[in-house]
C-alpha cells in the first residue's frame, strides 16, 4: 500500500524553561537555563541537588502568578480531576491543551472524533505516586491505598486522559523506551496515520521524575551531574571536557500529527512533515552505550533510508547529547561516520544543556525544537560548551544560537537498554 | 445525628467539590453529586478516617447517598 504524508499541525510544551511554545522557544534561543536547586524536597543527602523544575505559579523555580509561563495546575484541571494524576500526566494534560488548541484540530463530529487518536508516552510514570502509596502500604495497610493510586501512575493515563478530555475515539496508545519514548511516540504516531490508522493523533512525552526515588535511583546508576550542585546553570554542558553526568529535567512535549491532505484541505498552519524515522537496539548493556556508537548510527541510518535522503540532506541535528562523559562522544563519532565529509556544514546543538535531560519527554521536546529551529532558521545553543572534549568539524553551537537556513532536521534519542530512535521532520513545503 | 451529617456534608464537599446546599440527606453519590465508583470508595475510606471506624465492603455497597452515610456512621458510633 502506498503510504500518506504525516504533517505536523500543532506543538505543545511544558518545560523547566517555561510552559508554552514561544514562550519557551524565545527563552531557549536567547540561551537561558531553566536548571536550578531543588527547593521542593529534602536534598541534602541527594549526590545531586539540581534539576530542570517546571516554574509553578506557587513559586517553584522562579515561577509565580505574574511570572510568564509559570504552570497554573488549577488551570489544566479542577483539584478534585487533580488528585487522579500523577504529575506526568498532568503536563502531558497541559501540553496537549497547547498543542490541540494551537492546531485548531476538528473534533466536533462523530467522525472527527474516531478518525483522532493519542499516543503519549512517558519513561517511567507515576514515580511519586507508588513512592508514597508504597510508604502508605507499608505504615498503615492496604486499605488506607486510594483508589486512584494505579490509574494515577500508569504511563498509558497521559493517553486516556487527554482522550477522555479532548473526545479523542482513534487509536489509544502509549510508548515506554526510557528516554527514546517521545522520539518513539511520534515516530510510531506517524506510522499510525501513514497507515491509515487514524487520520490526526495527539503524541509525545510526558515525565515527572524528580522525586527522592528518581534521583536516588539514577545517583546510584551513576548517571547524573554531582559536581555542579552549587552552579546548577553550569551543570549540563555536553561535549565539554567537564562534564560529569546529566541533569535531569521534567515536563512534555505534544505535536498534533495530521493526514497531510486533510491538513492542507482545511487549511491548517503545518510546522514541517515528519519524513523519516528509525529505530534500532543495541543489544550491548543495559545503561551504557554499545562503545562504537553503532545503534544510534543504524538508528540515524534508518531514518534516513525512510526519509529517502542522505546526510547531505540534514542541515541541524538536534543530539541525544545528555552531558554525560562516555554517551556524548559517541553519538558526535556516529554523527560524523554518518555523514563523512558533509559533517563540516552541519549543525548540531544539544538543548539538554538548557533544559536537562527530560527522559521519556526529551525526544518529544527535542522535536518540537527541532521543528521550530526549521522554521525560525536558527539553531539553539549548546550552552556551558568552553572547551569540548573532542575535536569536531561539526559546529556545536557553543553558547550561542546559530542561524542557518534548514530545509530538514534529525533528532536523535537514546535510552536505557540499548533503544534508539531518530526523527527526521522536513519544512512544510 | 446532626454532627455526624455535618462532618459527612464537610468530607463531601471537600472530596467532590460541590456546593454545600446540594449536600443533603437523599442526595446520591453519583447521581446528584458527580461521584464516580473510585470516588465512592474514597469517600468510604474518609469516613473510615473521619469517626475512627470500619465499613467492609459489603456494608460500603449500600452506601449510595448522603443519609446512607449518616444512618451507617451513626449506628457505627452510638
Amino acid at each position: 500500500m502506498s503510504k500518506r504524508r504525516v504533517v505536523v499541525t500543532g506543538l505543545g510544551l511544558v518545560t523547566p524553561l517555561g510552559c508554552g511554545v514561544e514562550t519557551v522557544w524565545s527563552r531557549l534561543v536567547q540561551g537561558q537555563s531553566g536548571l536550578a536547586r531543588i527547593e521542593h524536597f529534602e536534598t541534602e543527602d541527594l549526590a545531586c541537588r539540581i534539576g530542570g523544575i517546571v516554574p509553578r505559579v506557587d513559586g517553584r523555580n522562579g515561577g509565580g502568578p505574574d511570572v510568564e509561563g509559570s504552570l497554573d495546575p488549577d488551570a489544566v484541571l479542577p483539584a478534585r480531576e487533580a488528585k487522579r494524576i500523577d504529575d506526568f500526566i498532568l503536563y502531558g494534560m497541559a501540553a496537549a491543551d497547547e498543542a490541540i488548541a494551537h492546531s485548531g484540530l476538528p473534533l466536533e463530529t462523530e467522525e472527527d472524533k474516531v478518525r483522532s487518536g493519542v499516543l503519549i508516552g512517558s519513561g517511567i510514570g507515576g514515580l511519586q505516586t507508588i513512592y508514597d502509596a508504597s510508604i502508605t502500604l507499608h505504615e498503615r495497610g492496604p486499605r488506607k491505598l486510594s483508589p486512584f493510586v494505579i490509574p494515577a501512575m500508569l504511563i498509558n493515563l497521559a493517553s486516556g486522559q487527554v482522550s477522555i478530555r479532548h473526545g479523542l475515539k482513534g487509536p489509544n496508545h502509549s510508548v515506554v523506551t526510557a528516554c527514546s519514548t517521545g522520539a518513539h511516540a511520534i515516530g510510531d504516531a506517524a506510522r499510525l496515520i501513514a497507515y491509515g490508522d487514524a487520520d490526526a493523533m495527539v503524541t509525545g512525552g510526558a515525565e515527572s521524575a524528580i522525586t527522592r526515588l528518581g534521583y536516588a535511583g539514577f545517583a546510584a546508576a551513576r548517571a547524573l551531574s554531582t559536581g555542579f550542585n552549587d552552579n546548577p546553570v553550569a551543570a549540563s554542558r555536553p561535549y565539554d571536557k567537564d562534564r560529569d553526568g546529566f541533569v535531569m529535567g521534567e515536563g512534555a512535549g505534544v505535536v498534533v500529527l495530521e493526514e497531510y491532505e486533510r491538513a492542507k484541505a482545511r487549511g491548517a498552519t503545518i510546522y514541517a512533515e515528519v519524513v523519516g524515522y528509525g529505530l534500532s537496539g543495541d543489544a550491548y548493556h543495559i545503561t551504557a552505550p554499545a562503545e562504537d556508537g553503532d545503534g544510534g548510527y543504524r538508528a540515524m541510518q534508518a531514518a534516513l533510508k525512510s526519509a529517502g535522503m542522505t546526510g547531505a540532506d540534514i542541515d541541524y541535528v538536534n543530539a541525544h547529547g545528555t552531558s554525560t562523559p562516555k554517551g556524548d562522544e559517541l553519538e558526535l563519532k556516529a554523527v560524523e561516520r554518518l555523514f563523512g565529509d558533509g559533517a563540516s556544514d552541519l549543525v548540531m546543538s544539544s538543548t539538554k544543556s538548557s533544559v536537562g535531560h527530560l527522559l521519556g519527554a526529551a525526544g518529544a521536546v527535542e522535536a518540537i525544537f527541532s521543528i521550530l529551529a526549521m522554521r525560525d532558521g536558527v539553531c539553539p545553543p549548546t550552552l556551558n560548551l568552553d572547551n569540548p572534549s573532542v575535536e569536531t568539524a561539526i559546529n556545536l553551537a557553543p553558547h550561542k544560537a546559530v542561524k542557518k537556513d534548514i530545509e530538514a532536521v534529525l533528532s536523535n534519542s537514546f535510552g536505557f537498554g540499548g533503544t534508539n530512535a531518530s526523527v527526521i521532520f522536513r519544512a512544510a513545503s | 445525628m446532626s454532627d455526624v451529617f455535618d462532618r459527612v456534608k464537610k468530607i463531601v464537599v471537600e472530596h467532590l467539590d460541590v456546593e454545600e446546599d446540594k449536600v443533603v440527606e437523599k442526595a446520591s453519590f453519583i447521581d446528584d453529586l458527580g461521584a464516580d465508583s473510585l470516588d465512592n470508595v474514597e469517600l468510604v475510606m474518609a469516613f473510615e478516617e473521619e469517626f475512627d471506624i470500619e465499613i467492609p465492603d459489603d456494608a460500603a455497597e449500600h452506601i449510595q447517598t448522603v443519609g446512607d452515610a449518616v444512618k451507617f456512621i451513626s449506628e457505627k458510633t452510638a
